[in-house]
Formats: C-alpha cells, structure tokens, sequence
C-alpha cells in the first residue's frame, strides 16, 4: 500500500507519520507543498503541526497552497485522506469536511492523552477495528470542533461523527470532553467516508514502552483494510 | 486604493478570548461592560482607481480566505 504524507512550513508531526505508516506496512512518500502532482498513492495523509505559522485562522493558507487541489481531486474521486490535527483544520478550511476547529474553550494549549470512542465502524478507517475506545494524544490550542445546528443534524443523520471524546469507560460527557467541542467530537467524516479529520495523534501512540499501542491498532487495522 | 476590512465571529459563536478580555476589564473596574467581541482587521491596498472594482475584488477574497464563513462575518468599509 503507497501512501504520502504533505510537508506543509510548519508541520511537525511529519516524520511521526512517516515512521508509523511505515512501521505498519505502507511505503509511504513525503510531499513538499509546494508540488502540483500527487504521488500514486492509496492513502494521502495531512500531518499535524502549524503550517504557515497558524498565520490567518489555522490550516487556512495551508487550504490554499500548490498541493491542495491535488489533493481535493484525490479526496472528490474517492480517495483516502486522513487530516491529524493540524490536517484536520486543513480539511475544514478547504471546505472538504463541515464545520471549523475553534480555540479551546479555556483558551489553554492541551497535550495529554485521552480517550476516545469509536462511534462509526462502516469505513476503511474504523472497519473491523478490535477496541472501540482508544487511547491517543492530543496537542493542540484550537481543537474544539464547531458547526450549524443544520450541519450538525446532517452529520448526525449521516453517521459522520468518526470519534468523540470520553473517559476510560466510554462515558462522553463535559468531564471527558477537553476543549469544548460541539458533542465531545474529536473526528468526523465526510459524506462518502473516505475523508476523516480528527484531533488526536494516533501516530504518537505506537510504541509500548514510549507511549501505548493504540495507535499501533489504527495503522494495523487502516492497512488491514486496504489489503 | 486602500479598502479596510474588519472580520467578526457571528452572532452566538462563542469567543473565549473576547470573554476574557471582558472580564480582565470588568476587574480592572470598567464595570459597566456588557460583551467585548473580538476580531482583525485588515488594510489592503488595491491596484485599482474604481472604488466599486477594488471593494468587488476585496470582498471576494473575504469569501475566499480572509473569513470563515462557517463563523465569521465581514465588513468592507
């Protein structure tokens, strides 16, 4: 399975990714964005960071460098994108998933692990995944997901809600909920589901006596399921 | 010609920082603020003699990148 990874200026969870993609089975290349084209690939990831400084509203010149029509092309014909934090705010400022990653509630930049539930399981994502909740890493400073009532009836309705902040237990309330976000959402779909944006980093969680594996169980079961 | 814009958060989106601007006044003793919202401002100097063009094209690059439709609002002025 080929999948690329977009160096945008300011990324920084890039070579995290690379690393991981390749520790479970992809042969994975960087893309600088200031290229046109696309490598063939079967997967396109957006790494986390602070592309362009955060300059703007975050992800938002990134949303319009060279690289990203190749990529809206990739994601309308059905292609796999996966936004990681930073890479999700992209996603949303280029229209390609609803709604917006505002500023933390408490206005704090937060990194710590947390857990989050799977909520959806009919995608190449999620598909056959062997835990439903799963521990991962957050850090960012704007993370708290925002949309219309009239976006948030269609997301719903259409089971875009990817994964929500809970606790240990799978309990999605305020106490599990980190920054802010609009119904505990810590990732979302787009309609078709082959575009999934979310905060947590399941690249930093793939290394059992760094961190913990269940990152490890993302990249196991995404290759799985594109085999 | 210079076109000034002032990009909001609408009405209802919540603004943590306009929030804690608002209550850093009220404790410095401005008592009698009811909301502080916050926003940015923009000088943009347009290669343009026609104000109607120059504010046509500024405007269309409100909608393209200076805001966030989805939770901002813009004002040419």
């Amino acid at each position: 399975m080929k999948s690329s990874v977009i160096i945008f200026p300011g990324s920084n969870c890039d070579r995290d990714m690379d690393v991981a993609l390749k520790k479970f089975g992809f042969n994975n290349k960087m893309v600088w964005h200031n290229d046109t084209a696309l490598p063939k690939s079967d997967l396109i990831v957006l790494p986390g960071g602070f592309s362009y400084g955060d300059y703007l509203r975050c992800g938002s010149i990134a949303g319009k460098s060279k690289i990203i029509n190749s990529v809206i092309d990739y994601a309308k014909s059905g292609g796999l994108v996966l936004g990681i934090c930073n890479g999700f705010q992209i996603l949303t400022e280029t229209g390609l998933l609803p709604g917006v990653l505002q500023q933390n509630k408490y206005l704090e930049f937060i990194c710590k692990n947390v857990h989050v539930k799977i909520n959806d399981t009919k995608n190449k994502y999620f598909k056959n995944i062997k835990k439903e909740i799963l521990e991962l890493h957050i850090a960012h400073n704007e993370g708290n997901y925002f949309c219309s009532n009239d976006e948030l009836k269609l997301i719903e309705d259409n089971n875009q809600i990817a994964v929500t902040y809970c606790d240990k237990d799978g309990t999605c309330n305020n106490n599990s909920n980190p920054n802010g976000a609009l119904k505990n959402i810590a990732g979302i779909f787009n309609q078709n589901k082959n575009i999934l944006g979310m905060m947590p980093h399941p690249e930093r969680m793939i290394d059992k006596y760094l961190s913990g594996e269940d990152g490890s169980i993302f990249f196991e079961n995404l290759i799985g399921n594109l085999n | 010609m210079k076109i000034k814009v002032i990009v909001t958060l609408k009405n209802g989106v919540l603004d943590p920082q306009g929030k804690a601007i608002q209550q850093t006044l009220n404790g410095m003793g401005f008592e009698s603020i009811k909301e502080v919202r916050q926003g940015k401002y923009f000088d943009i100097e347009v290669n343009e003699n026609e104000e109607t063009k120059a504010k046509s094209k500024v405007e269309d690059m409100c909608k393209k990148l200076l805001a966030n439709l989805v939770i901002e609002d813009f004002k040419i002025i």
